[in-house]
């Protein structure tokens, strides 16, 4: 029938101009500079930084070669992980409570605590960190892995606090009444029915924790001392100190690589376990 | 001795008094119905048996063992909520063996009872199914069995019918009197649909601005209301405002403003002089046209104004001659025929001498 054709063109037309956006950011943004990174990976550095121009030679695996030589970059990598875990974990536990409090306060209170825990955004992440350091230096604390550890927890609980908070704001206060009314007491409550539900907001949290902590590289390269490089470090390194941008590309396609692993991972389990 | 007993119970709310001095008591077996206008305080008292709320004033018993002080995890009183509340993160079976996990019955002892519970509400090949994949009235079921499954000595059901729509709504309350006879489970049921509250209860408590106005099985409520407001919840009732002429045992004597005098049952207690209404249902007043001569104590002539046509009855509402309206109800039991009077008929209205209660103010 022409009418229900229409409307199918019609749906069709929508769904391109929804999709179309984010699709072109993400091939702008994403897709072409993961390209040029890629490309760029097999080349050889320039002699005074940069690429060296295109030639037959200048083609090849070196930089691959060079990381598979030395165990120093699987180790680094694996710290950063590490490290990234760690953050992860701390600024979960520390995010969850909070963000209860502030999901079962009055509602009147809850855009107020939200605006506090978004405020540290209005002044420079470099100045906080200076503070930080400010605050670990009589502490003894700084230049330690352990300041590295506080700094990142410090940068990025909120990103924790803020789709826990979302998540945990959504639950119908009914299903622990209905909980508690079958014999549910406080922490199996807790254990049956809010964790639970939270998952969601557990799993994105993390995510948006984990991520930008494994290529940090401004924290540990103040807050942590000269032995506490980190995969973002380390890339940065190649391209502003060592001048050897086809290292530092393919460290990056590295870390990249072991991003969308660890995405994929994440939403395989996100699928099975939250329908 | 009764199963469940509050005892002057009286909840403030601020200034607000949501429950004032109520007394009832519960029968184990029973299916009781708390029923009232939305605010009248019923959900508070469910709330105050479920341990979610405690009485300012007063106590409760189950047992007769005092419930104060004993949170809700630790009665033996279930609740099924008006939303359901099922756990939406639980498959059918997870929600009904939630209760029993949580007494710590034993993983053979949850599946047979999870097995049977299921076979008592029809509910066997929904079993893995999660909750946003169920209608609204096997959700409906998911809840019964859960709060049943565990044998509470109480369940209290908070208005479970009212998200569901006319048809499914019948055929549920059908089901829950089927379902609380197999069980023998005492019921405590909440709602504001007079209707649902008849066809349910054993016995109902009729509830108004935080107090009880009666309670008594749903016949006495219907035939005979102790108060302008029961008569005029539980039903469809004409009040007609009249002073009492004379009082003997064989009879009331009325006089109504512009209409006359009106003869009613005996009433002890009431004498001469007293100020009130006679309340009577449509289904007691005799529709016949004026032309046909009367044949009951009770007549007045007036015109039918409007007609509701319901199928098997029709409502017509009738002005008398002094501006009185009266509703009546005929049934449309007469082969062939639908309805008897037209919009403007002139038209006679008869009672029986004995019909109607007759409440003083």
């Amino acid at each position: 029938m022409p009418a229900s054709i229409s409307r199918i063109k019609g749906e069709g037309m929508t769904r391109w101009l929804v999709t179309l956006p984010p699709a072109l950011f993400l091939v702008v943004f994403f897709l072409i500079p993961a390209l040029i990174m890629a490309v760029a990976s097999f080349r050889e550095p320039g002699e005074f930084g940069g690429l060296a121009p295109l030639s037959r030679e200048s083609f090849g695996l070196d930089a691959y070669r060079f990381i598979g030589d030395d165990i120093i970059y699987a180790w680094i990598l694996a710290k950063s992980f590490l490290v990234a875990a760690l953050t992860t974990v701390i600024c979960l536990l520390l995010a969850y409570p909070l963000a209860l409090l502030i999901a079962r306060s009055p509602k009147r209170q809850r855009d107020l605590f939200v605006l506090l825990v978004i405020l540290p955004f209005a002044s420079n992440f470099l100045i906080r960190i200076y503070a930080w350091m400010m605050i670990l230096g009589p502490l003894n604390l700084l230049y330690s892995p352990t300041a590295v550890i506080i700094g990142m927890v410090y940068v990025h609980l909120p990103f924790m606090i803020l789709p826990l908070y979302t998540n945990l704001e959504k639950h119908d206060p009914t299903l622990l009444e209905a909980a508690q009314d079958l014999g549910a007491g406080a922490w199996t409550r807790f254990w049956r029915v809010t964790w639970p539900l939270s998952l969601p907001g557990v799993l994105s949290g993390s995510a948006l924790v984990f991520i930008p902590v494994l290529g940090m590289f401004a924290v540990p390269e103040l807050l942590g001392g000269t032995g506490d490089l980190l995969i973002g470090n380390l890339i940065k390194e190649q391209f502003l100190d060592n001048r050897d941008w086809p290292l530092g590309a393919t460290l990056s396609l590295a870390l990249t690589a072991a991003v969308l692993g660890v995405s994929a991972l994440t939403a395989m389990y996100s699928r099975r376990t939250l329908r | 001795m009764a199963l469940l007993e509050l005892r002057h119970i009286t909840r403030r709310f601020g200034d607000l008094e949501a429950v004032k001095d109520v007394t009832l008591s519960v029968e184990a077996g029973e299916f009781f119905t708390l029923l009232g206008p939305s605010g009248c305080g019923k959900t508070t008292i469910l709330r105050m048996i479920a341990g979610f709320d405690e009485p300012d004033e007063g106590e409760l018993f189950l047992d007769g063992q005092p419930l104060a002080g004993i949170p809700p995890e630790k009665r033996p009183v279930h609740t099924v909520f008006q939303s359901y509340a099922l756990f939406p993160h639980l498959t059918v079976a997870g929600n009904i063996a939630f209760p029993l996990e949580m007494a710590g019955r034993t993983r053979d002892e949850i599946r047979r009872r999870v097995g049977e519970t299921l076979a008592l509400v029809h509910l066997e090949e929904k079993s893995a199914a999660f909750p946003h994949e169920l209608s609204g009235g096997q959700k409906q079921r998911v809840a019964l069995a859960r709060g049943l499954v565990n044998k509470p000595r109480l369940l209290l059901l908070d208005e479970p019918l009212g998200a569901l729509d006319a048809k499914l709504r019948e055929r549920m309350q059908i089901e829950l009197i089927a379902l609380q006879r197999e069980v023998g489970v005492t019921f405590v049921f909440v709602t504001h649909a007079q209707q649902e509250a008849l066809a349910l209860s054993h016995r109902i408590a009729v509830m108004n601005a935080g107090r009880v106005e009666q309670a008594d099985v749903p016949e006495a409520l219907y035939s005979s209301p102790k108060s302008r407001f029961v008569a005029d919840f539980i039903g469809t009732i004409n009040l007609i405002e009249a002073d009492v002429v004379e009082s003997n045992r064989h009879g009331l004597l009325l006089r109504a403003a512009g209409i006359g005098d009106i003869a009613a049952p005996a009433h002890p207690g009431i004498a001469a002089g007293r100020h009130g209404a006679l309340a009577i249902r449509p289904e007691h007043l005799r529709v016949s046209p004026h032309s046909e001569s009367a044949g009951l104590k009770n007549h007045f002539l007036g015109t039918v104004s409007e007609y509701l046509f319901r199928g098997d009855v029709t409502i017509y509402t009738i002005r008398l001659d002094n501006g009185l309206s009266l509703e009546a109800l005929t049934t449309n039991a007469a082969p062939g025929r639908a309805r008897f009077h037209e919009i403007g008929d002139r038209v006679r209205v008869e009672w029986r001498h004995d019909a109607g209660v007759y409440l003083a103010d």
